[in-house]
């Protein structure tokens, strides 16, 4: 079975018999068992996959209307719930967390017959970019073992590139989609903020963060935003996107579109191969008819800080409610007050979950937020109105998706701050809620580069066609797992 | 001078569902953790979906006291640990980076005296605490989540009542207002609940929490006064404090420390949009509004002739405003308004009463076409109305199943007298020589007629049998 194919192929395959779900369902089941030892993308691996899969044949032999996903295997980032199954945030404190109900997106897959073949690793509750921070153990690059996937989403990324799946579900607060598709080498999107519905989705920073498709094509990650995306009563922050079909139109080209590079996402500290690849994508835009020049944000040399100081709090609130008193992990509360109970309780958060947590603690309170968090929302909207601005003279943005290239598992741990600073790239789509892709683009020394396109708000599908557009110039080695 | 302010919490208790799930807004009917869903529970991964009634009946209310309503509202998190509260935050509302929330800068009158509105919030309810176990060490703390989420409106004075009797002045109108306005059932349990900043001259604020009924708030700001009043006289510094009040002993207590110095982290709810809310939707809403208590009571008074007090009463309760207007005509109106308030308010006077009460508009126009055709006497529509209100059967049927009908037959009525007169002749004579005393000879043809006899007409036979 060739588990390598996209997931347009695979739905071509199966409608027209060629191939079967549960075949390519239970192949895919059989990988996970054999590799995933060795990467660990997965926290959980759905049992039934292989006979929801048959369920779906049955549904195709006879005649019934079947979905348009026809039993695809799909994997699903540990922090969205699925009914039944456990959704534990990488975390101690969601270990037995059973979801009871489905997340919107979730329940939209099922409508179009995907199958879930399992849950995949993460840094805890997202806040992180290797998955490190996973209180089960870190996911491998599949590129090189010793290094890491990129995170949060470095299970979904893993999983994408290994063949463990056909498609994935990851979240993106800062990059955690982006990032790891850039590292792992997929292609991983950041919607407009809204246009995906998050009910469903475990809070981090609810007011910047967004679910997103990782894919191993542009076209993939059109098809899979045309069944997740769209209003839905149960998040009130999401848009109407009138059912808009993002695959339509996708090899319309860029002809004489203008696309602004950000000089501050090129400056000094960034890998030199990842100037590059990064002047290459450029000269290939032009080629294809687009005009490019050097635009300035301004604002992106704070957006760290912004990003950290408001994801912290928003953190901060999002997470108080794992008191373990509903819910949570094996721990009785006889003979304890309440405040000693849950303080003890919460010990369970790992090192970097509490770190940000006590910073969010801290920059919104009385006497210390006009210093920090109101400062960062102060950045936040300049730095909208700065994008706005652009994007007034610009149809796309272009940076490099991260300024490093993966780096060793263990390299970083250490140093929270420099781990901060990969964000720099990603954190601006986030901060002004705008859509933003990462596309693989380059291998350097065996290690995968993402080039990243940003849109104006609801231009999703300009961008998606960019993306369409610059993937066709590329051309990748095959990864040898 | 005492000062004392108040911040009234009311459950918009006539909304179907909760403030941000389709759980139920009235709790009340279900077993302990059964009105409850992955929203209101806070389970990860929920969200808040804003019920939009709540929005307009918090509007309504807004309008009602005269306060404003911005153009767009926000929702704020209150971060806090408390067991009772699923997300260990509320989402609720405040004003401290610009006007946000529902309504703000209003006023009310009690009689001549101002009470300037600070501000109106819409926010939730958290859970209800249950405590078992009797001593301090062995007691556990159960929570029943029902409640959390309930649509709750807080009001917030100005520091502007001088005394507990306007205190208690000023709940008697709110509760009625806000009953009038069909947002809220006052008279259930845990609906109106209430907290108050009392300070004396001289003296710093005490803010006294957990008051769970108004009749108790009244009791509390009185006993704080005291308290203060008490302090003062004795040279002791009254400290700015939080105090709860206790339910049993009926005192204020000193709550610990730790709670005044929580820092809330307030900031801005983004799981849940601005709100615009632009004049058309306001001027629509004001339109739909319920006619107010005072436009009421000045419309019975002026277009009716209705007595002021009488006037008042009936259009500040809403069960009995609510049938007279239903009943009246222009013509029946007086009596319709006569009979409810010297009758049917001393029957049917409390909740219960009033939820099991058979009595309908039609039953009161009936009765007053009765009284006003001579068909049954005063007296005997009181005994009817009793029947009416336990039975809810027809008039018509109530009268000749217990023969209450007016003794209509001249004759009839001519022969009792003339028994009467028989048997009372020493009456009689005290008639004739001081007809003051004939209310006598009246009144026992009442008592044989057993009140079915038109007083008038038995006046007016009477004198004609003895001849004055």
């Amino acid at each position: 079975m060739n588990l390598k194919i996209s997931a347009l192929d695979y739905v071509q395959e199966v409608h027209t018999g060629n191939i079967s779900a549960e075949d390519f369902v239970a192949s895919t089941i059989e990988r996970i068992h054999k590799i995933d030892g060795t990467l660990h993308a997965f926290l959980s691996v759905n049992d039934d996959a292989v006979d929801q899969a048959r369920e779906i044949d049955k549904k195709i032999k006879s005649g019934k209307k079947v979905g348009s996903c026809y039993g695809m295997p799909i994997s699903i980032k540990d922090n969205i719930c699925i009914k039944g199954s456990k959704t534990t945030c990488a975390s101690k404190m969601l270990e037995n967390f059973v979801a009871p109900y489905d997340a919107t997106v979730i329940s939209k897959l099922k409508n179009e017959d995907a199958v879930f073949v399992g849950k995949t690793n993460l840094d805890e509750f997202a806040m992180g970019i290797t998955t490190e921070f996973s209180a089960f153990g870190p996911s491998k690059n599949p590129w090189n073992t010793d290094y890491v996937p990129g995170g949060s989403s470095g299970g979904s990324a893993v999983s994408v590139s290994a063949l463990e799946c056909v498609a994935s579900l990851g979240s993106d607060t800062g990059g955690s989609v982006r990032n790891p598709a850039s590292f792992c080498s997929a292609v991983g999107y950041k919607p407009t903020y809204g246009l995906i519905s998050r009910y469903g989705l475990i809070s981090y920073a609810n007011s910047i963060e967004q679910i997103g498709p990782l894919t191993r094509t542009v076209k993939d990650n059109a098809f899979m935003l045309n069944v997740i995306s769209g209003l839905d009563p149960n998040d009130n922050t999401t848009i109407d996107n009138k059912n808009e079909d993002y695959l339509s139109g996708i090899d319309s080209g860029i002809e004489g579109k203008k696309i602004g590079i950000i000089k501050e996402m090129m400056v000094e500290g960034i890998n030199p191969s990842i100037i590059s690849a990064t002047k290459d994508a450029i000269s290939k835009l032009e080629r294809l008819g687009a005009i490019c020049d050097e635009v300035s944000l301004d604002m992106v040399k704070y957006s760290v800080a912004a990003y950290y100081t408001i994801t912290a709090t928003e953190a901060g609130s999002n997470l108080a409610r794992y008191d373990n008193l509903r819910y949570g992990y094996d721990f009785p509360v006889e003979g304890y007050e309440f405040n000693s109970y849950i303080s003890k309780a919460r010990r369970n958060f790992g090192p970097e979950v509490t770190r940000r947590m006590i910073i969010g603690g801290f920059v919104p309170s009385t006497g210390h937020a006009g210093k920090y968090f109101l400062k960062a929302l102060k950045i936040k909207s300049k730095l909208t109105k700065e994008i706005n601005e652009a994007f007034k003279k610009y149809d796309l943005l272009i940076a490099p998706t991260v300024p490093v290239l993966p780096f060793k598992i263990g390299e970083k741990i250490d140093d929270p701050v420099s781990l901060f600073l990969v964000d720099v790239n990603t954190v601006t789509a986030n901060l002004t809620g705008k859509p933003a892709i990462s596309i693989p683009f380059a291998i350097s020394n065996g290690l995968p580069i993402g080039m990243q396109l940003l849109a104006n708000s609801m231009n999703d599908k300009l961008l998606l066609q960019a993306a369409y557009a610059l993937e066709d110039t590329v051309t990748l080695p095959e990864i040898s797992i | 001078m005492t000062k004392i302010g108040l911040e009234i919490h009311c459950q918009l208790t006539n909304l179907q569902s909760k403030l941000f799930c389709s759980c139920k807004a009235n709790y009340r009917d279900f077993a302990i953790n059964e009105n409850i869903c992955p929203i209101c529970m806070g389970l990860p991964g929920s969200l808040p979906r804003l019920n939009q009634e709540a929005v307009k009946k918090a509007i309504t209310i807004a309008m009602a006291l005269n306060c404003s309503t911005p153009e767009k509202i926000a929702f704020f998190r209150k971060n806090y640990f408390y067991p009772d509260l699923p997300k260990n935050f509320q989402i609720t509302q405040l004003n401290i980076y610009g006007d946000t929330s529902i309504g703000g800068s209003g006023s009310i009158m009690i009689g001549d005296k101002k009470i300037r509105i600070t501000r109106i919030q819409l926010e939730e309810d958290p859970g209800r605490l249950i405590y078992e176990g009797s001593s301090s060490k062995n007691q556990i703390t159960l929570v029943d989540y029902n409640r959390a989420g309930t649509p709750l409106v807080e009001i917030v004075t100005e520091p502007d009542f001088e005394n507990p009797k306007q205190v208690r002045e000023f709940l008697n109108i709110l509760s009625d207002l806000l009953e009038n306005l069909t947002v809220s059932d006052p008279s259930l349990e845990g609906a109106m609940r209430a907290d108050a900043n009392v300070s004396i001259e001289g003296g710093k604020k005490v803010e006294i929490k957990n008051i769970g009924s108004f009749h108790d708030l009244e009791k509390a700001v009185h006993f704080e006064i005291t308290r203060q009043e008490s302090l003062h006289s004795r040279d002791i510094e009254i400290i700015q404090e939080t105090r709860h009040w206790d339910d049993k002993r009926k005192i204020t207590i000193s709550s610990r420390s730790k709670e005044e110095e929580l820092d809330y982290r307030y900031f801005l709810e983004g799981d849940i949009p601005w709100i615009k809310i632009d004049s058309a939707i306001q001027s629509k809403l004001k339109s739909q509004m319920p006619e107010s208590i005072s436009s009421k009571k000045e419309r019975y008074v002026s277009k009716y002739n209705i007595p002021g007090q009488v006037a008042d009463v009936l259009s500040s309760d809403k069960f009995y405003s609510d049938l007279f207007e239903e009943s009246h005509t222009e013509s029946n109106a007086k009596e319709i308004a006569n009979i409810i308030t010297t009758d049917l308010m001393g029957l049917v006077d409390t909740r219960e009463k009033k939820e099991s009460s058979k009595i309908t508009a039609v039953h009161l126009r009936d009765l007053a076409d009765f009284i006003q055709s001579g068909k049954i006497s005063r007296n005997s529509a009181k005994n009817a109305l009793y029947e009416i209100v336990k039975t809810g059967k027809d008039l018509s049927q109530i009268i000749s199943e217990l023969d209450l009908g007016n003794v209509s037959d001249e004759s009839e009525l001519i022969q009792v007298i003339q028994e009467v007169v028989s048997e009372e002749s020493q009456a009689v004579e005290q008639a004739k020589s001081n007809p003051q005393t004939i209310n006598y000879l009246v009144g026992k043809v009442m008592q044989k007629t057993k009140g079915k006899a038109d007083p008038q007409l038995t006046l007016t036979l009477i004198k004609k049998e003895i001849g004055i």
